[in-house]
């Protein structure tokens, strides 16, 4: 058994909180300039050019590149041979919340009770986490800080298998279309197909972490995720919903076994400024 | 790319008469931020028959939740957010004489129809670009509904803050006019 402390695991989403709202990664950032390269529309390429220069400014002041720094989405791959000592898994990911938001000066977003009282916990937390056990002796932690505008436009269908691919590219394709300028596009689209209805949007969310632009490595979803972002790039929204060639910059796809009788389809958008960070302790 | 007016607040009607759709401009003066949670509390307020704790007539709105500052800063990043969770609201404050809203994201039709009626304008900032949007913001103050943290109302003071006219006071909408023009 390796031990590791949860004061470690504290520290790391401290910093992870801080530099996936700072830090735009190098893969997100490739697709907007080649997205301001295809793009035609006058306001498109004024909107790519301040993004970038927005992402630059960001990253050389050290501050967040939008206000809205999400609720943290926290995704921990723990060892199976790691022992954590010094308190709870999920304080400490919540305790690392709490002091990356804070020592970072990033906005406090959560509210509480979501329906009745909805009052700022103030400190960010509670982070959503998901907790997968590995083989091996490290944890891997992600953070995925999501803003509430992307969030609130994405959809799940539960699809009839005789659907088929006709029917997630209709449903993922209106999802983003329909959504115009509300989730900041260009956007980022994950898309969960198959499992269970909750599963179909945990993945949808998990896929939006990749590389940004990376195929799936199954071929023939490879080739969904093509067909699916030109179409997407055909609707016309553009840059900001006001028109232009670029509205999405990748679409990924994660797929899971599903039931004979079913097919659901979930999809999560994430705003040009696609933020995750990773580290391996 | 167009030239960028330069406007001033308080809007006048002439200000806003001068504005069409798809004109990019800067705006000097002061505006005042709110969204969600204070944009219910504002009309609950008028609702209520109780006075509104910031003078509307003539004001703008910026749909925005700032991040902190930092030591030095006036304020932390402070992009848009979108407009449309505040759809059911802002009719009712441009009946009072709000005459701005500066957002992302279309609006409703019943907040077109009350622009027109109110001869109101609605402004686009570029959502994600909070850090850039920061530098054009001089000062920053609480002046309602401090409990609502991020959400409270801000008085700022802007110098050149860019934006881009999308909805004018005729009811053109470059969110209906610019995707039409790039569709396939």
């Amino acid at each position: 058994m390796r031990e590791i402390k949860t004061d470690r695991i504290i520290d790391t989403v401290e910093k992870l909180c801080i530099d996936a709202n700072y830090n735009l990664g190098e893969d997100v950032e490739k697709l907007i300039r080649e997205g301001m390269a295809t793009e035609e529309s006058v306001f498109g390429k004024y909107i790519f050019e301040q993004i970038l220069d927005n992402v630059k400014l960001a990253r050389n002041e050290k501050i967040a590149m939008c206000q809205d720094t999400g609720l943290a989405v926290v995704y921990i791959e723990v060892g199976q041979e790691v022992h954590i000592t010094g308190g709870s898994l999920e304080e400490a990911i919540n305790e690392g919340v709490r002091r990356g938001y804070k020592n970072g000066y990033l906005r406090k977003s959560a509210v509480d009770d979501p329906l009745f009282k909805r009052v700022n916990t103030t400190d960010n937390t509670p982070a959503i986490i998901y907790t997968d056990i590995v083989p091996g002796d490290k944890i891997k932690i992600m953070v995925v800080p999501k803003g509430g505008g992307a969030e609130n436009m994405g959809g799940i269908k539960l699809l009839k298998p005789s659907d088929g691919v006709q029917g997630v590219i209709d449903f993922v394709v209106k999802t983003v279309t329909e959504a115009g300028g509300n989730p900041c596009p260009p956007v980022v689209v994950g898309v969960g197909i198959g499992g269970t209805m909750d599963k179909a949007t945990v993945i949808a969310k998990k896929a939006l972490a990749r590389k940004a632009g990376q195929p799936n490595e199954n071929p023939d979803y490879a080739r969904l995720e093509k067909e699916i972002l030109e179409k997407i790039n055909k609707s016309g929204v553009g840059p900001q919903g006001l028109g232009g060639r670029v509205t999405a910059l990748a679409v990924h796809i994660e797929y899971f076994p599903t039931h004979i009788a079913t097919m659901p389809v979930a999809v999560n958008l994430n705003c040009h400024a696609s933020r995750h960070a990773e580290a391996t302790i | 790319m167009a030239e960028i007016k330069k406007i001033t607040t308080p809007l006048t009607p002439e200000i806003v008469g001068s504005l069409k759709a798809g004109d990019m401009v800067a705006i000097t003066g002061v505006i005042y931020t709110g969204r969600d949670a204070a944009h219910k509390k504002l009309v609950e307020t008028v609702k209520e028959g109780k006075p509104l704790p910031i003078e509307i007539e003539g004001q703008t709105i910026y749909y925005v939740g700032p991040c902190p500052a930092q030591p030095g800063q006036a304020i932390g990043s402070c992009g848009p957010t979108t407009s449309g969770r505040m759809d059911a609201y802002a009719p009712i404050l441009m009946d009072l004489g709000q005459k701005g809203m500066i957002g992302k994201g279309p609006r409703s039709k019943s907040v077109v129809e009350s622009m027109v009626k109110n001869k109101a304008v609605y402004f686009a900032a570029i959502g994600g670009a909070g850090a850039a949007i920061a530098r054009s913001v001089k000062k920053a103050d609480v002046v309602a509904y401090p409990e609502l943290g991020p959400e409270a109302i801000y008085r700022l003071e802007v110098e050149e803050f860019p934006c881009i006219v999308v909805i004018d006071s005729a009811g053109n909408d470059l969110y209906e006019l610019g995707p039409a023009q790039y569709k396939a």
